[in-house]
């Protein structure tokens, strides 16, 4: 038995059970890293010691009966949540060096559960991109082929949770990034209500559009973390006054009856046709359990892309205004305050968050704020309008996560706008704050085809039942573990 | 409606406005990249959106309240342990009123 390839349910209770100890575990993940991750390149820090100080912790709490169901399994973090006394980039060279003297309210809720932190794992700079090619450190790679991408932003979630050096994963969602590289890679990654898992301490890129969530290898583990990060957190204005999110009746989730909505908009041309031959194929043998599946027009998901580009690029650069050089992170000399400030993000920013704040600051710009920033907020309206509307007739709606299996690596970096295009099935969801679920349904020349449901704002108790009663009769892929 | 097209010294205006250090090449760059982008807002330039209220958040909330108590905070050299340059427990910033 090799601990790495255990399920986090499964190694939860062995651990619980103290059949293998914290430390055991945390060895076994560190070992794995320093076998593999030259090779996939999802971490950007790992500090053995930490984590194995964290494993004691974890051991003592579950020896006094105090931890969850997760206590003692490790977790690896994407690098835009903050945590405390370890370095947190953003992958971003305007973040090298800083250390924030705090933990994200995730992070506090992990170790109070009883996780142990691996270390922290790559993404996008700032969050900004469906590949993780836009990382200024390092080229995350796809465990099924290193040639290919891991999706973006989360690539550093999805590769160390289907490469077998994380048995889980946090990562954050501003458009799909949890969702499309969970796609690529062929685990399962969760975007929970917005407002349902604090964002205080995530580092913010699209404030009314961020949420964190959790990556597993299979939706009993993804449910058990999100249930471990999620609830009220005043710290956020956001985060909704409601109970964590409970897994106890996953088990109970049925096809029998569900109703699915079959959006033809994300059913088109632009989507490889063997994602669309597996996705229509996963909806067959969910209508053989008793669920039905009917095809439904969304025209507003045309503007979906548009729509976000205006919007999260907007907040992108109010929000990133801080990173200025003087409190905290590099900074570059210029000529005076201005100067240094403008010659810092000049400098240090790379070109598609530079591209962003770019196309934020104009829309936001005086004369321009209504054609563009208001304009978007009100096609936002109507898509979460339209999905609303369905959601009175259906259960959830069901479509691929991504229209593309994993890309190569440098194959779509030259062409911003087919980049953009990936996110078409993610960002409904975004938009109107539902959940959404990407669960592997098959495979496309031997890479993996991701199926997202996506359900009303707070079901997502009823999104994790149905997406666990969809994994049983989808089946699970054979990961790259070993 | 039809949207403007954007200018080399509107690119450098926004640059300026973002506080961005750009060299020619990439205000060209970003000239060319914002023209590309402003196309495809056309796309919701002529939906009629006249009876719809923006959507500002994902899930609106209103008046949250907090209890008024008084908490501990970050230690003041802990908060500003990341500072370029500190100075008698403030911020040194570099001169911004000339002589």
């Amino acid at each position: 038995m090799s601990l790495t390839t255990l399920s986090a349910a499964e190694l939860g209770r062995l651990l619980s059970r103290r059949d293998v100890a914290a430390r055991e575990v945390a060895q076994a993940y560190l070992d794995a890293i320093q076998r593999k991750d030259p090779t996939l390149g999802a971490y950007l820090t790992v500090d053995p010691e930490r984590t194995l100080a964290e494993a004691d912790v974890a051991q003592s709490k579950i020896d006094a009966g105090d931890a969850g169901p997760l206590g003692g399994v490790p977790v690896a973090i994407k690098d835009n949540i903050s945590t405390a006394d370890q370095r947190t980039t953003c992958a971003s060279k305007v973040l090298k060096g800083y250390i924030p003297p705090f933990d994200a309210t995730v992070c506090t809720r992990l170790r109070d559960a009883g996780l142990v932190g691996l270390g922290k794992v790559n993404l996008d700079e700032f969050a900004m991109g469906t590949s993780c090619e836009n990382s200024a450190f390092q080229l995350t790679h796809n465990p099924w082929d290193p040639d290919r991408s891991p999706g973006g932003s989360s690539g550093g979630s999805s590769a160390a949770v289907a490469g077998g050096i994380a048995p889980l994963a946090l990562g954050s969602d501003t458009g799909g990034s949890i969702r499309m590289p969970a796609s690529l890679c062929g685990v399962v990654g969760f975007k929970p209500t917005y407002g349902r898992v604090s964002r205080y301490g995530l580092v913010a890129f699209g404030s009314s559009l961020d949420q964190i969530g959790p990556f597993g290898r299979n939706v009993e583990d993804a449910a058990l973390l999100a249930a471990a990060i999620s609830g009220h957190d005043p710290r956020d204005s956001t985060s909704l006054a409601r109970p964590p999110i409970a897994t106890d009746a996953l088990r109970s989730g049925r096809l029998h009856g569900i109703r699915l909505a079959l959006p033809l908009e994300l059913m088109s041309d632009a989507a490889e046709p063997g994602v669309l031959d597996s996705v229509r194929a996963a909806c067959a043998k969910l209508e053989a359990e008793g669920a039905t599946v009917e095809e439904v027009s969304t025209p507003s998901v045309r503007y979906g892309v548009t729509t976000y580009y205006l919007i999260a690029p907007s907040e992108a650069s109010s929000n990133l205004a801080r990173f200025d050089g003087i409190r905290y992170g590099s900074q570059v000399d210029g000529s005076g305050h201005v100067g240094t400030v403008a010659a810092t993000r000049g400098k240090l920013f790379g070109h598609e968050v530079k591209a962003r704040i770019m196309i934020g600051t104009y829309a936001l710009s005086a004369g321009y704020y209504d054609a563009y920033y208001v304009r978007a907020q009100q096609v936002r309206a109507l898509m979460a309008q339209e999905f609303e509307t369905l959601f009175d007739r259906f259960d959830a709606v069901i479509s691929p996560t991504s229209p593309v299996v994993a890309f190569r690596l440098g194959e779509l970096s030259r062409d911003p706008l087919a980049l953009k295009l990936l996110d078409t099935c993610t960002i409904p969801a975004n938009m109107g704050g539902f959940p959404a679920i990407s669960i592997p349904c098959g495979l496309s020349d031997g890479l993996p085809v991701g199926l997202q449901l996506m359900s009303p704002v707070m079901s997502d108790e009823k999104l994790l039942q149905l997406a666990w009663a969809a994994e049983q009769v989808l089946g699970s892929l054979d990961l790259p573990l070993g | 409606m039809v949207l403007m097209s954007i200018s080399l010294d509107e690119v450098q205006h926004v640059a300026h406005l973002a506080r961005l250090d750009l060299d020619e090449a990439e205000l060209l760059a970003f000239q060319g990249e914002l023209n590309a982008l402003l196309g495809h807002f056309e796309d919701i330039a002529d939906l009629d959106v006249s009876n719809t209220l923006p959507k500002p958040h994902a899930v609106a909330l209103l008046n949250v309240f907090a209890d008024d108590m008084a908490e501990d905070g970050l230690p003041r050299e802990r908060a500003m342990g990341n500072a370029a340059t500190t100075r008698a427990g403030l911020f040194l910033v570099p001169k911004i009123i000339e002589d």
